[in-house]
């Protein structure tokens, strides 16, 4: 585009192979409309490398059990990978204990599962718990569902225009009343990162307890939950290059240990009679039925996989090209940016002045291009800005310089074609 | 591959620059709203029913081209006809944008809406407003949607 940005493709080249690294990701290589393939829909879901793709298919192939019971060689194995996985995922989020990592379906079951199982038990009429005006419907409707089983009251933090938390709201609404903080670390819509340090220390000052949701945030820099010290912190499988269908509840253990169990059967049970049944010990307490093992077993390739990269390496290249990507935004006439918080992770939302998101999505699928159109689940945040949807880039370590220009290109076809 | 051309006719684009009949109706005799909440696109249609006969169309929208463009298009269909002839109308343009029967031949200008067949995730977009039209002729307060 420039030498400034000729400059940062050097620059990053040297440091991170991003053409090794989309080797690894066969979806990546397939032509759409008779164009080369860019995928900027990281944000939606992410793609699988080789490697996840492969231990789903060596577990199907080769070690193919149920897990827990068996007493037999292929059981075993199932057993150990399925463990092994949850070590790697405790590593990857620096949890104290692997039995504080429990497998769940995804992010929504998750906070589901707090929902129901600690709010249930430690919420009562007139408490009151506290949202961010960006949360995913994933963390706006379970609280309400809440907010309808106990009489708690739910209390709104809201953003500035450009996307950022009011703090000073937040601290406001923050009180003696608040039982419980859910806050998303990474918006889904507008990529803002959000101060969660700032919020857990202040909640924690009066004993309230906090939830991250950490969908968006996992896949694009290191987290660690000890240091953030969050209560609760939730991911998804799918969106962290892993199969969909598989996610993961951190809790601390104190916590998860006081809490009801969420769904009763299978591995959450020690002994069953018809007048008493023992719950197991965590993390199996809350692993009711057969898990999703292969998912799970894929979940812990997809960490090795980034670890060999590196979340330090992946944040400041993505970094780089959303520096890149807004600067080719911000040149587009009549394209306006929808989030441009200073602190951000590598999504960028936008609008173009007479076309509707929808029709930007077709036509820039036609050149190739696959981004998502519409509110994202995230509807307050649409209210927000007064607008029904918007278009958005969400990029992931495979995404490249190319891919942007690829992006800006098709946008210009789009308008083109509107006469804009 | 489909040619883009065919989903964005330039009579589409002229309808969604100029859309016509676009405004609010104050003596309508029926009025629905449409909602799709895929994409949030909003839509009111109103209608002034005389004698069995649509008198006058008009609607109100948000939303992307191809929506805009057939609930402009509709009114314009819809101008003089009879009621009854309404739902026949509404059933070849379903036919004709979800399936491969001819029905476009009988539905002249609105036959400009053929090409959505080709792009299944925006058939909700160009039959919005029908739907919503419908609700209003049934009377239905309760918003029409795509779903």
């Amino acid at each position: 585009m420039n030498t400034a940005s000729e400059f940062i493709s050097a620059h990053v080249a040297s440091t991170f192979d991003v053409a090794q690294i989309r080797r690894d990701f066969p979806v990546l290589n397939q032509e759409v409309h008779g164009k080369p393939l860019v995928y900027l829909d990281n944000a939606a879901t992410t793609q699988k490398p080789r490697a996840v793709i492969e231990a789903v298919d060596s577990f199907y192939r080769n070690d193919n059990a149920n897990i827990h019971r068996g007493v037999h060689l292929l059981s075993e194995r199932a057993t150990r990978n399925y463990e092994d996985a949850r070590k790697k995922v405790q590593r990857f989020i620096n949890a104290a204990d692997s039995k504080e990592i429990i497998f769940v379906r995804g992010a929504t079951e998750a906070i589901n599962l707090v929902a129901q199982s600690y709010g249930r038990s430690n919420l009562k009429t007139g408490d009151e718990i506290l949202i961010t005006e960006m949360e995913h419907h994933s963390n706006i409707v379970p609280w309400q569902m809440l907010c309808e089983q106990t009489g708690a009251i739910l209390k709104v933090v809201p953003f500035n225009d450009w996307g950022e938390l009011q703090m000073e709201e937040f601290h406001r609404l923050l009180n003696a009343k608040t039982r419980l903080v859910a806050v998303v670390q990474v918006s889904n819509s507008l990529g803002t990162i959000n101060p969660v340090k700032q919020i857990i220390d202040a909640a924690h000052a009066q004993g309230t307890p906090v939830l991250v949701d950490g969908a968006q945030s996992v896949p694009h820099m290191a987290v660690d939950v000890q240091a953030l010290d969050c209560d609760f912190f939730v991911l998804s499988g799918h969106k962290l290059f892993a199969p969909t269908g598989v996610g993961v509840l951190y809790g601390k253990a104190a916590l998860l240990d006081a809490m009801p169990p969420y769904q009763g059967g299978g591995d959450m049970i020690r002994t069953v009679s018809f007048d008493k049944t023992q719950f197991n010990a965590l993390p199996y307490k809350f692993e009711a039925g057969t898990p999703h093992i292969a998912g799970v077993i894929g979940l812990g390739a997809a960490i090795d996989y980034l670890d060999a990269i590196g979340m330090e390496a992946i944040a400041a290249y993505e970094h780089e090209l959303l520096d890149y990507a807004t600067a080719a935004a911000q040149q587009t006439p009549g394209l306006t940016l929808v989030g441009t918080a200073e602190e951000k992770a590598s999504i960028l939302a936008f609008l173009v002045d007479g076309i509707h998101a929808h029709d930007l999505g077709t036509i820039l699928d036609h050149e190739g291009v696959a981004i998502r159109a519409g509110h994202h689940c995230t509807m307050p945040v649409m209210q927000h800005f007064g607008v029904a949807a918007t278009a958005r880039a969400s990029f992931a370590f495979y995404n490249t310089y190319d891919d942007v220009d690829r992006l800006v290109a098709a946008i210009a076809k789009a308008k083109e074609m509107f006469g804009r | 591959m489909s040619d883009l051309r065919d989903l964005y006719q330039e009579v589409i684009f002229d309808h969604n620059r100029n859309p016509r009949n676009s405004r609010a109706m104050a003596d309508a005799s029926h009025r629905a709203d449409g909602h799709n909440p895929l994409c949030g696109d909003q839509i009111t249609v109103y209608l002034k029913v005389e004698g069995g006969v649509i008198e006058d169309v008009s609607f109100e929208a948000h939303g992307c081209a191809i929506s805009t463009a057939s609930a402009s298009l509709m009114t314009q269909a819809l101008k003089g006809k009879r009621i009854d002839e309404v739902e026949a109308l509404f059933g070849d343009f379903h036919k004709m944008t979800t399936s491969e029967t001819g029905a476009s031949e009988r539905l002249g200008k609105l036959a400009v809406l053929e090409g959505v067949r080709e792009y299944p995730a925006r058939v909700k977009c160009a039959t919005l407003a029908w739907h919503t039209l419908l609700a209003a002729l049934e009377h239905n307060h309760q918003t029409a949607t795509t779903e």
